[in-house]
């Protein structure tokens, strides 16, 4: 077991770098190419929470160590804990009571909890990778603007719906001006989780101001449609941009297919089902996101997409944290 | 027990926000102005205003609004003096943002769509509702697709919600006779006094009307109608030839019925495009339990990839598709339009 009490071959500590904060080495298995990990909580032990746990857990920049919530009989706390982390059902203030506080915090809980909890990780100077659609920091999309606000301390995720469809929105948007964006997600009912379901104008409001923001449409809207279809649908979405007359439209496919291959760098399942489909001003394109399985069932690419990419995000943080201290 | 002291049932009239899906979301000002004046006069309780997909419906996946629906609800509310605006909100789609600004503009009664197993996404807005002073309506949609104590069990969530009166919603005109009073009466025995039933038919299976009755008879205490069938798919209860009915059995609606018939000839049958009828392809969507308002989509989606429209709808009812998932009969077509020798590229853009 590693010192920083991890029962997996990995997370030596070596070195003190960047002030107070501990980077660590961790062994690569192959060969003596050490590279630097930064240690992780997941605040929240739910669905997404155990999701991203076993995604973390393949990272080789991140080692998960900490995961905390508030249900002392919940399932992903026991799993977290044979997996080797150390978890409490004492929420954020048990977390940070710790005598060695993680490098980045994953926030799995609810945009409510999020609220209260972002100040009190700011007092400790933690890096938040938030999952909620609470959107204190900005929001990020991988393929779309992975880097332009890595220093700043805390990142908002967006949502399931807006981590499949912005990067469409930004495919169009990055060759011809799009006026108007709109993206319609259809999610398995199964994979919605309490958080979802109690508060879906979090999602349209956060996905579609997120659409123009990021995606680069001058207005942004966005539809979730639930499906309770059995066995459980694979998350699908569509999105459709305005688009001026006379665009180009072997660039926006183009494009569009580039984007593709580039989240699927991180969810391979993601894929257009046709090629962008061309009507009187519009482009509409539809994509199927199949989920790694990892906890969840492959349909539910909705949570998938989320925590790989939250990972993404994590990953870059690490790496940025590894330039700054060469 | 009767709705009221006057009253042994109330009726809403929804064509000008289910008729819309008809007319492809194409009302305007004067359409409005005429139809609500007309079914006001005819003592229509409640008149339903908003686009077909419900407050900001108005879309590439549903279509545009020709005329801003919240100009429409304000027209609306002027011109009626004694009616009730009702408006439909779907989780989703529209939010408490819409729930609020339509409340500004005198709307009194919000009505909360969900899909008949995802009620408990309509409990943030039936609270912000019932806070703002509005009463409140539940729509549970596709209410086939669920067994009566399923159902039940939904309209439970949406009165724990704040939900003053659940709607068996059959979207797709699939529900036959006993189907509608088994649904009903599951709902009125889990809520007891807590909130009333209702029922919204819808016309595929010619049953709208008798449908309507049997919820009546099993303690519905609102019922929905369009007048002149005006609505998705194969068109909803007729208002007019629902108050006729009701009027012949000693049920008290309150409706002029000899008003609303003249209203429903002069002045709503001339805003139609043309009548809905029970056509192969609305005869379909009820056999087959696919969502209503998708008609005009299906038949876009067939013309635009040169498939057979039927088809499209049967794929629909496969895949299990639920109210607001328009974008998937484009998926759907370019699917039958794959399966064929000459493939998608072959297919002339409109």
């Amino acid at each position: 077991m590693g010192r920083c009490g991890h029962n997996l071959p990995r997370c030596n500590p070596l070195m003190l770098c960047g002030g107070h904060r501990v980077v660590r080495y961790r062994y690569s298995l192959n060969a003596g190419d050490h590279v630097p990990s930064l240690t992780a909580a997941i605040v929240g032990s739910g669905n997404i929470a155990t999701d991203l746990l076993f995604k973390l857990l393949r990272s080789d920049v991140i080692s998960p160590r900490y995961m905390v919530g508030v249900d002392p009989d919940s399932d992903g706390l026991r799993r977290a804990a044979g997996l080797g982390l150390e978890v409490s059902a004492g929420g954020v203030d048990w977390l940070l009571a710790r005598s060695e506080l993680p490098d980045i915090v994953f926030e799995a809980t609810s945009a409510y909890a999020h609220v209260v909890n972002a100040p009190r990780y700011a007092e400790h100077g933690l890096k938040v990778v938030d999952l909620t659609p609470a959107a204190i920091g900005p929001y990020v999309v991988p393929t779309v603007n992975l880097t332009e606000h890595i220093g700043l301390n805390n990142l908002n995720m967006v949502t399931c719906g807006g981590q499949a469809t912005i990067p469409m929105v930004a495919a169009v948007s990055r060759v011809v001006p799009v006026r108007y964006a709109e993206i319609v997600a259809s999610v398995a009912s199964l994979a919605a989780g309490p958080g979802t379901r109690a508060n879906v104008d979090e999602f349209t409001r956060t996905t579609a101001g997120a659409v123009a923001k990021v995606g680069g449409a001058e207005v942004g809207k966005a539809i979730i449609v639930l499906n309770p279809a059995s066995p459980p649908v694979i998350m699908r979405d569509t999105i459709f941009a305005a688009i001026p007359h006379g665009s180009d439209e072997n660039a926006i496919v183009a494009s569009v297919r580039r984007m593709e291959a580039a989240v699927q760098a991180y969810v391979p399942g993601y894929r257009l089902t046709a090629d962008p489909q061309f009507d009187a001003g519009r482009v509409a394109i539809f994509v199927e996101v199949e989920g790694a399985g990892d906890y969840f069932p492959p349909y539910a690419g909705n949570l998938d997409i989320m925590t790989a990419a939250a990972t993404r995000v994590g990953e870059e943080i690490a790496r940025a944290a590894m330039i700054s201290t060469v | 027990m009767p709705y009221s002291e006057d009253l042994d049932i109330r009726i809403t009239d929804s064509c000008m926000r289910d008729g819309s899906h008809a007319v492809a979301h194409q009302f305007d000002e004067t359409a409005i102005r005429d139809m609500v004046t007309a079914l006001d006069s005819a003592r229509v309780p409640v008149l339903e205003v908003a686009h077909g997909d419900g407050l900001g419906g108005s879309s590439f996946n549903y279509g545009f609004s020709k005329v801003p629906e919240r100009k429409l609800i304000k027209l609306a509310v002027e011109h009626a003096p004694s009616s009730k605006i009702a408006c439909l909100v779907l989780p989703g789609v529209g939010t408490v943002d819409d729930i609020r600004a339509a409340r500004d503009l005198g709307v009194s009664v919000m009505r909360v769509a969900t899909h008949s197993t995802e009620a408990d996404i309509s409990a943030q807005h039936f609270g912000i509702a019932r806070e703002l002073g509005l009463e409140t309506v539940g729509f549970l949609m596709m209410a086939h697709s669920v067994a009566p104590e399923a159902l039940a069990r939904q309209g439970r969530i949406m009165a724990d919600a704040g939900c003053q009166c659940v709607y068996v919603v059959d979207s797709a005109g699939a529900l036959v006779m006993e189907q509608v009073s088994d649904r009903v009466a599951a709902l009125c025995d889990i809520l007891g006094d807590d909130a009333q039933v209702g029922f919204h038919g819808h016309q595929n299976l010619s049953l709208a009307v008798a449908n309507s009755l049997l919820a009546i008879r099993a303690g519905a205490l609102q019922i929905d109608g369009c007048t002149r069938a005006f609505g998705a798919g194969a068109g909803n209860t007729p208002t007019e030839v629902l108050a006729a009915v009701c009027e012949r059995l000693g049920i008290r609606t309150g409706i002029d019925v000899f008003a609303l018939i003249d209203a429903a000839e002069d002045v709503v049958r001339p805003v139609m495009e043309s009548e809905p009828v029970v056509d192969r392809m609305s005869l379909l969507m009820g056999y087959a339990g696919v969502y209503s308002s998708f008609l005009r989509h299906a038949n876009r989606a067939a013309e635009r990839y040169g498939v057979p429209g039927p088809e499209i709808l049967l794929r629909a009812g496969q895949r299990q598709l639920v109210g607001g998932q328009e974008d998937l009969l484009i998926d759907i077509a370019m699917e039958i339009a794959a399966e064929r020798p000459t493939g998608i590229d072959h297919v002339a853009a409109p």
